[in-house]
């Protein structure tokens, strides 16, 4: 039963106005300005569907897609596997909750600097004459600089492995601090070795941290522009980058159009996530 | 494979991802003292701090200067309303209310709508309703909605492990509602507290996406150096991330020996 208290209404109120203002209503702006016309100046108030016609039409968009859900299909995969190997480590390998902690605090600061500066950061390292390529040229491994490592698609992947990888490590490290430990000398008494016990044990209670990590990377690639623009250098693309793109050449309902297929595929995956997964448990 | 043997691998590859995190940050962190003819790679032409001090001649880039102060001064209104707005919040969802269910979906997909839709809209809304878009004003909200869900979901770990007998104990002994905030929830969260403030400033003062297209005519410090990227080809560009970096790592170290403080006093 709900009793109509006004306290927590009131205590709730600001959070709930702040994200109506900045989230609800700009997202209904987003959808009726899709159906908007536009010339080279100005956006036009009407109602048609020629902005969808011309999103959906469109091979570009198509193939953009395409990229887009390959990078989030590649950056999950390689997060899902390393995200789960490190959370592993330090719920598991590493000794003592005093290390434990600050082993996690360790890789959760990147995370509060700059992603900018993170990606620019690779450039001395992958360029052409980075350190990388020196290093392979000095070993013999190579005779002459890759050119492949900086502005490429592989410089994206990297990026954003380097950039998300975390939000991956935190869900996952959550969870299993709180898998029972007796189980797992459980599951070593009966005979299990460590990688059954891995794959029978620990990854099944691991799943709803999976799941959190899963929904973040794939949201924050899936609407990437920033890392496919810089790491790419122009070589690339991803629907956010599309989608700036239009924004720039001020085609504001064409950008909208795209913004909003953008979200409905978004929550179709997040949605998708959800039903392979129960995470309330979680929260 | 022994078990010892299997757990150096294992921390080996900790190790490694630590590397991986820091590695490249290092190497700008060492090439912003790069000599006056030093160029974006190595080897180390000299060692100087010319480009630090290129950073603070006026032309050599934008407007450094007042970028910082803007993007500190946004840092800090964000930090503050999302501690005092989803403190707020995290305290009304320990109770049921009219409309919880809804508002808590709506921030959850506050979380995960890409960062350039919400950039879009709330830049949208601002040109629709007449209104100048302004760092303070929908640069400003645009970011809340990354940082308040982040404060309420800290808020909701912290309120699930907190004890209720404590509050109890105070409303027995004649506490009022305020009074019981006041002097007991308050003290026991305040380290949590302190953690959605390093949220909320850190992640505002690093944000680009949300900002690109609600900052209006001027510049917060990460829509600096990104503009930056495309146009200077010079160190001064690992000069400005060195000092964006340690600028960071001196609020997290901040707040965590604050953090740590308040657990000491607590547990002495």
């Amino acid at each position: 039963m709900v009793r109509l208290n006004p306290v927590p209404f009131l205590q709730a109120a600001p959070l709930a106005l702040i994200l109506i203002v900045f989230l609800l209503i700009p997202m209904f702006v987003l959808i009726v300005v899709s159906f908007f016309d536009y010339d080279s100046v100005q956006i036009i108030p009407a109602f048609q569907l020629t902005n969808y016609a011309d999103v959906l039409g469109s091979s570009v968009t198509w193939r953009t897609y395409l990229n887009t859900f390959r990078f989030t299909i590649i950056v999950w995969s390689v997060t899902v596997v390393l995200g789960f190997t490190v959370a592993y480590v330090l719920a598991f390998e590493v000794r003592g909750r005093t290390a434990q902690m600050v082993l996690f605090l360790i890789c959760t600061v990147p995370f509060l600097t700059s992603n900018i500066i993170r990606m620019i950061s690779w450039i001395p390292f992958l360029g052409r004459e980075g350190l990388l390529n020196g290093a392979l040229l000095k070993l013999g491994l190579i005779h002459q600089p890759l050119e492949f490592l900086l502005f490429s698609d592989f410089a994206v992947v990297l990026a954003y492995t380097h950039l998300y990888a975390l939000f991956m490590v935190t869900p996952i490290f959550n969870t299993m601090m709180r898998i029972d430990r007796r189980l797992l000398e459980a599951a070593l008494d009966n005979g299990a070795g460590w990688w059954r016990t891995i794959t029978t044990v620990v990854l099944p209670l691991s799943k709803s941290g999976i799941a959190i990590g899963s929904i973040f990377v794939v949201t924050m690639v899936m609407g990437d522009f920033v890392t496919v623009r810089l790491m790419s250098g122009g070589q690339s693309a991803s629907v956010g980058l599309m989608i700036s793109n239009q924004i720039s050449l001020l085609q504001y309902p064409a950008a909208c159009a795209n913004a909003v297929v953008l979200l409905a595929i978004v929550l179709m995956m997040i949605a998708a996530i959800l039903r392979i997964v129960d995470i309330r448990k979680e929260l | 494979m022994t078990a010892t043997f299997r757990r150096h691998v294992l921390l080996g590859v900790l190790c490694l991802f630590i590397l991986f995190l820091y590695g490249p940050t290092l190497t700008i962190l060492v090439l912003s003292f790069q000599g006056p003819d030093g160029g974006l790679t190595f080897p180390m032409n000299g060692v100087s701090l010319h480009w630090f001090a290129r950073l603070f001649q006026t032309q050599a880039v934008g407007d450094f200067g007042g970028s910082l102060i803007r993007s500190f001064m946004l840092a800090t209104m964000v930090m503050v309303t999302t501690v005092v707005v989803s403190l707020a919040a995290g305290m009304a969802f320990r109770r049921k209310f009219w409309g919880a269910g809804p508002l808590f979906m709506l921030t959850v997909a506050s979380l995960i709508i890409p960062s350039i839709l919400v950039s879009l809209g709330v830049g949208l809304l601002f040109n629709q309703l007449g209104f100048d878009p302004d760092w303070y004003s929908s640069a400003f909200g645009a970011q809340l909605t990354w940082t308040l869900p982040f404060g309420l979901l800290i808020m909701f770990a912290v309120f699930n492990r907190f004890n209720r007998a404590w509050e109890e104990a105070a409303r027995d002994l004649g506490a009022t509602p305020w009074q019981s905030f006041r002097h007991v929830v308050l003290p026991v969260i305040l380290p949590s507290v302190i953690g959605i403030a390093l949220f909320g400033f850190t992640l505002s003062y690093d944000e680009f996406a949300r900002t690109l297209l609600t900052a209006g005519s001027d510049n917060t410090l990460p829509l600096e150096i990104f503009g930056m990227t495309t146009s200077v080809t010079t160190p001064v560009l690992y000069a400005l991330g060195t000092l964006t970096t340690v600028f960071s790592f001196v609020v997290i170290l901040v707040s965590l020996a604050i953090m740590r403080l308040l657990a000491a006093k607590r547990g002495a």
